[in-house]
Parts: structure tokens; sequence; C-alpha cells
């Protein structure tokens, strides 16, 4: 338990000092989105990793968020702070109500009826354009401010948007460990046997999936508030698949894994930048050799890589 | 292999002298296209457009004895990206001014940054919120679809018809210009009859072409990009429709001929002047500048330059004329910019001022029509 503590506080502790290494170039805005991208991966790994159930449709509620909040701010002149709440509350119920019906299936279904999910509500950012602007955009959103702190420079949403992505990390960390974070790894090996045990599984499946979509909610409304600015192409099929590829990349039931994931997949692409028309290519290569030799994920494929190169690959298999 | 390491060093080497050769520094120009992903007909002339123009401008010796120096980055459409990249071009290659990005979407995701960076922004979209209200530092090459739509309705209200269906694709650029044709249509004395629309993606419009031919619609005017309205042509042959078929200047160019086939023959369109530049009288004023820019073009890529890569050729030649005229930082720059006055670019003929900096009339547009394969002007 000290040990996890420890881990966190470490953790903390370089996300706190990473913009001094920065110096308030661009990569300090590339940081802040990995921020609200680790929040993303962090729900989705609870939904997936932890629960066993898969979700194609998480941008839409990462979209849902970041319009709810844009709207009530921008349109209806609602104080930010109280609009982001009412936001991540309504998107909770939404996915309760919608989890009820779609978790009963498994498996491919269970994939499919997210994604028509998810391709739903992007169709609906499109098509009312009265509302949302449609395919062109909703602009005017205004910078989170406490007082007259506003946070409007990169150094300052860097700060706001990973208070709340350690809050949220710390939040699943204990949720994890606790009972229901058992409960769910239990209805994840055999929900039959879980039931046996006296989990309600059928329950504790919507809880988490409405749970995933409360902060995804959350990043979504941070996501709005930094950009004052969504439109509805950043919420599509295609970010929903790299939010999952950054779960699968960070590692199954990890939520430092998640954050490995989210950092890499946000970072990569702008590292690669320099290899100017052969970036795409190799960073397809890199995640295909990553899937094929850390099949786990990162924070489980590299130290065993390590001990693989160390000669004490035996036990590697299943650790 | 240590030859070819002596030959990377001498490489190395000559770049670097290459570089200290050049007297007075460089004006850096940042460049954000959509070169990968779903816009990548618009991103990919555009960079390469504005790569030839910047080589040219420099072969001839720079501006004001400064060489240009293009930093580009690829956006693949993305908002998120296209808002991260304009900030490394700000922050990290200090440009002196930006051109792009090449979709509304993104264009409204980066006037944010403009604004805050106080650094001037030559959007080369379409979009009319771009420019509507006027924003200090962000200015653009692309006409707005306003006056596309006035060019096909004047010629309707000529021709005496005023029923009008209207079928527009469900993006950015169809749900601007369906604003506009819904917008517009009264002052026109035109009434839309039937509105309906289409996915980005789909393959066949079958069903909305049928109940279009139910309606008393006199013209129908398809709002799209590449391929969409080549279906709509074709699929419109094939229900036997008369009806006379209009589209938007998001199909200008050889390849919507080459898609729809012998189904384009007497479609309608409003264009800019770059596919017709041959047919245009001596006294256009746009005349050379376009002739200059499709031979050019022709001849770096093989392939005809059109409008897309036109936006980028203006954005550029804007900049250059504001650094001539005496713009040094971007603060210059931009007011230089706004004093632009009759500028014959390939989009149009271009004036900014303090109260529009979209800066072009209807005079951009002219209305053609597909005879024989191949554009004609309609008088």
């Amino acid at each position: 338990m000290r040990r996890d503590l420890l881990k966190f506080l470490l953790f903390a502790v370089a996300i706190l000092v990473a913009p001094l290494a920065f110096k308030g170039g661009y990569l300090m805005n590339v940081l802040v989105f990995a921020g609200i991208n680790t929040m993303l991966a962090v729900a989705l790994n609870l939904l997936l990793g932890y629960a066993g159930q898969i979700s194609l449709g998480h941008a839409g509620f990462f979209g849902l968020g970041a319009y709810l909040s844009g709207i009530l701010t921008a349109t209806y002149g609602w104080n930010a702070w109280l609009a982001m709440p009412l936001a991540a509350l309504a998107v909770g119920m939404l996915a309760g109500l919608i989890g009820f019906p779609i978790l009963k299936l498994k498996g491919h279904y269970l994939a499919m009826a997210t994604l028509g999910l998810g391709i739903i509500i992007y169709i609906v950012f499109n098509e009312t354009v009265d509302l949302t602007g449609g395919p062109s955009g909703f602009s005017g959103i205004p910078n989170l401010a406490i007082g007259s702190l506003v946070f409007d420079n990169d150094l300052k949403n860097y700060y706001l948007i990973w208070a709340f992505t350690l809050a949220v990390v710390l939040f699943c960390l204990n949720l994890a460990r606790s009972r229901v974070g058992r409960a769910l790894r239990a209805v994840h090996d055999s929900e039959v046997a879980a039931r046996v045990m006296g989990v309600n599984a059928r329950i504790l499946k919507v809880q988490v999936f409405a749970l995933s979509a409360v902060i995804s909610s959350l990043a979504g409304s941070l996501y709005a508030h930094t950009m004052t600015f969504v439109s509805p192409a950043s919420f599509g099929f295609n970010f929903s698949v790299e939010l999952l590829t950054m779960v699968v990349i960070g590692g199954l039931g990890s939520i430092y894994g998640s954050f490995l994931g989210a950092a890499l997949l946000t970072l990569l692409p702008e590292l690669l930048r320099g290899a100017q028309d052969y970036d795409i290519l190799i960073y397809g290569g890199l995640l295909m050799v990553m899937v094929m030799f850390l099949p786990g994920g990162l924070v489980r494929g590299i130290p065993d890589l390590f001990r693989k190169l160390a000669g004490r690959g035996e036990g590697a298999g299943n650790a | 292999m240590g030859l070819r390491c002596v030959s990377f060093l001498v490489a190395i080497v000559t770049t670097l002298s290459a570089g200290v050769a050049f007297a007075a520094a460089p004006i850096k120009i940042g460049g954000l296209f959509a070169v990968t992903g779903p816009a990548a007909f618009l991103g990919e002339p555009e960079r390469n457009t504005a790569k030839m123009v910047v080589d040219e401008i420099n072969k001839a010796g720079g501006v004001k004895g400064h060489k240009l120096e293009l930093v580009v980055y690829d956006t693949s459409g993305d908002a998120t990206k296209a808002v991260q990249l304009a900030t490394k071009l700000v922050r990290d290659d200090h440009v002196a001014a930006i051109i792009g990005p090449s979709t509304t979407g993104e264009s409204m995701a980066v006037i944010p940054v403009a604004e805050r960076e106080k650094v001037p922004l030559i959007s080369c979209s379409a979009g009319i919120k771009i420019t509507e209200p006027v924003k200090k530092w962000v200015f653009k090459t692309a006409q707005n679809d306003t006056l596309a739509v006035g060019k096909i309705y004047e010629y309707l209200q000529r021709h005496k018809q005023s029923k009008v269906a209207i079928l527009t694709v469900s993006d950015g650029f169809g749900a601007s210009g369906r604003e506009q044709l819904k917008a517009q249509a009264r002052k026109y004395g035109i009434t839309i009859v039937s509105d309906d629309t289409y996915g980005p993606k789909d393959t066949d419009m079958t069903a909305q072409l049928t109940k279009i031919r139910g309606s008393q619609a006199q013209a129908i005017i398809c709002w799209g990009t590449n391929p969409g309205p080549a279906v709509i042509a074709k699929n419109a042959r094939q229900l036997g429709i008369k009806t006379p078929l209009f589209m938007s200047h998001g199909v200008s160019s050889k390849k919507f001929i080459e898609l729809a086939g012998d189904a384009a023959e007497g479609i309608k369109l409003p264009s800019g002047k770059v596919i017709v530049a041959d047919l245009l009288p001596g006294s256009d004023h746009q005349k050379n500048p376009l002739l200059a820019f499709v031979k050019d073009y022709q001849r770096h890529y093989r392939a005809e330059g059109d409008h897309f890569g036109g936006h980028a050729w203006d954005a550029v030649m804007l900049l250059k004329n504001a650094i001539e005229r005496g713009g040094d930082t971007r603060a210059t720059i931009r007011d230089q910019l706004e004093k632009t006055h009759g500028f014959a670019g390939i989009g149009g003929v271009f004036s900014y001022s303090a109260q529009d900096h979209a800066g072009l009339n209807k005079d951009a547009f002219v209305l053609v029509e597909v005879k024989k394969r191949d554009w004609t002007i309609v008088k």
C-alpha cells in the first residue's frame, strides 16, 4: 500500500516538473492534450481492461461532454464550472440508460452496438446545425477561470488539466484495488463465477460504463474550454479507435499503462514529424512491432523484455 | 559503408555552407495543409503550389533580398492537430505568417491561436465564418460560397426560373452552401421546393433524386465536392431527369468530368477562372497570372493547376506583396495585408480592407458549362 502511494507521488512529481524541461515550447501544447488523452484512456481502461467490456463509442461521450459544456457556456452564458459537472451528469445518465440494454451483448455484438452509439452521436453533432454549428464547428467557447486567473495559455492549461488527470488516476487506482475493482476483474474472468460469488454483474457493468462515460465527458469539457472550439471531426470513429489503441498499447488492466499508451500515442506522431512523408509509415510500423512483441502492453512488456534480454526469460510469459 | 558516411558528411557540410551564404536572414512562412486524410484533395495541391511559388520567388532573388523559407506541416484535416501545429509554427519555428489550413473546421480551430499569438493567418478554406465577423489577424483567399450562390441565382433569375431543388452534402462545405442557398433565395425571387442532403461517402443518390423528380423544380442545385456530385450526375441521367443540373465550385476541376463522364454534359457551375484561363478575354486582369500558374504547375507536377492550389498561390503572393510594401514583422505584415488593393491572383482580384478580410467580389466567379468533356464560359 505504501509503495503504491509512493509510486503515485513520484508520478505526480514527474508531471509537476515536466514543464521545466519543455520551457513553454509547442510541446507544452501537446502535453496538454496528452493529459486529456490520459484521462480518456484511463476511463476506457476501467471498462475494457478491468470489466472486459469493449466500447468503440467513447469518442461520442467525449464529444457530448465537449459540446454540452461549449453550448451551455457560449450560447446560454452559463458558468463553465457549473456546465462541466452538469454535462458529466447528463452524459453519465445517458450512458446508464443505454448501458442496460447494450451491455447485455457480448464480444463482437457489444463492439458493434457501441460503434453504432458513437456514430449516432457523431451524426447528431453534424446534423443539428442550429445548435452545434454542424460540420464547420462551434466556436467562441470561453476559457476556464478561477476568479481573475484565466486558463488561457498552455502552461496554465497544463497544470489545470493534469490536476484533473491526476485526480482521475488516483481515483481509478483506488477503485481498481477496492472491492469493486476485484468484482470487476471477476466479471472479466467469468461472469457466471462472479454471479455465483454474489456480484451483481449486470448492475456493476452498467455502473462502470456510466462512470467511464462521466470521466470521458469531463475530459471533453476540459478539451472544449482549452481549444475554445469544437468540431464533429474530432469525435468520430477514428478517435474511438485511437483511444482503444492507447489502452491496448499501454496495457489492459493497468492505470499507469493507460498513461503510457496515451503519452506515447500523443507524442509519437509529433516526434516523427521530422521524417516528413514517411511518418505515418514509421508510426504504423512501430505500432505493429509493439503489438507483436509486447502483446501485454508497454507496462508489462517492457519489464518482460528486460528480463528476456537478461537471459531470465523462463517465467516471462505468465508474469 | 565508409564511402556513404563520407558523402553524408559532405552533404551536411555543403548544406551548412549554403546556409551561411545567404547574407540576409530568411523570412519564415508557416504552412498548414491537410496533405493526408479526407481533405487531401485540397491539401496536396495547396502544399505543392506553396512550395513551387516559394522556390520561384527565391530563384528570382527573394523578397527585398530576403529568401523565403516555407515550413509546412500536414494536419491530416484534424482540428486538434492543426491547433498544435499552429502553436509549433509560432513558438518553435518563429514564422512571420501562416498560410492555410485547408478546411473550414481547422481554420476555425486555429483562429484563436492566430489572434492570441498575434500572427497573420491567411486561410485557404472557403467557410464564410472565417472572416465574418472580421478578425484582426485572419484573412482568406478562397472565395466565399456566398458569391458562388449569387452567380447561380443570377443566372436562374435571368432565365425566369424560380423553383429549385437543392441537394447538399452533409459536411462543412455542403452545410455552408445550404445555408447560403436558403439565405439568398428570397433576394433573387427563388423558392426552394425541395431540400435534401446526402452523406460524404454515399454512393447512390437515386432516392433523393427520385423525390426531386416528383417536385416542381425547374433546376437542381447540388453542393458538394468529388465524388458525390459525379454520382448525382450519373444517377440523374439513369433516372432520365431532364431538369437542368447545377453544381458548386467544389467540383470545378477536370476530375469531375473524368468521374461523371458523359453525364457531365450540359452541367453548369460557378467557378474560379483557373479552369478557363485560356478562354478569358485579354482584357481580364487575371489572365496572365492564371496562365503562368497553370503552366508552372504543369511543369512541376505534371498535373493541371487547380483552384485549391490557387488558394495557396494567392496566399504566398499576398504575403510577398505585403513584405515588399514594407511589412517586416508580424504586425506590419498584417497592416500591409489589410492595405492590399487590386491584386490580381488566381481566386480573383483581391482588395482587403479593415471591414473585409475576404477581399473578393462576384467577378471572381464565371459560370461555366461542360461541353464535349471540356469547359466553356456561359455568356
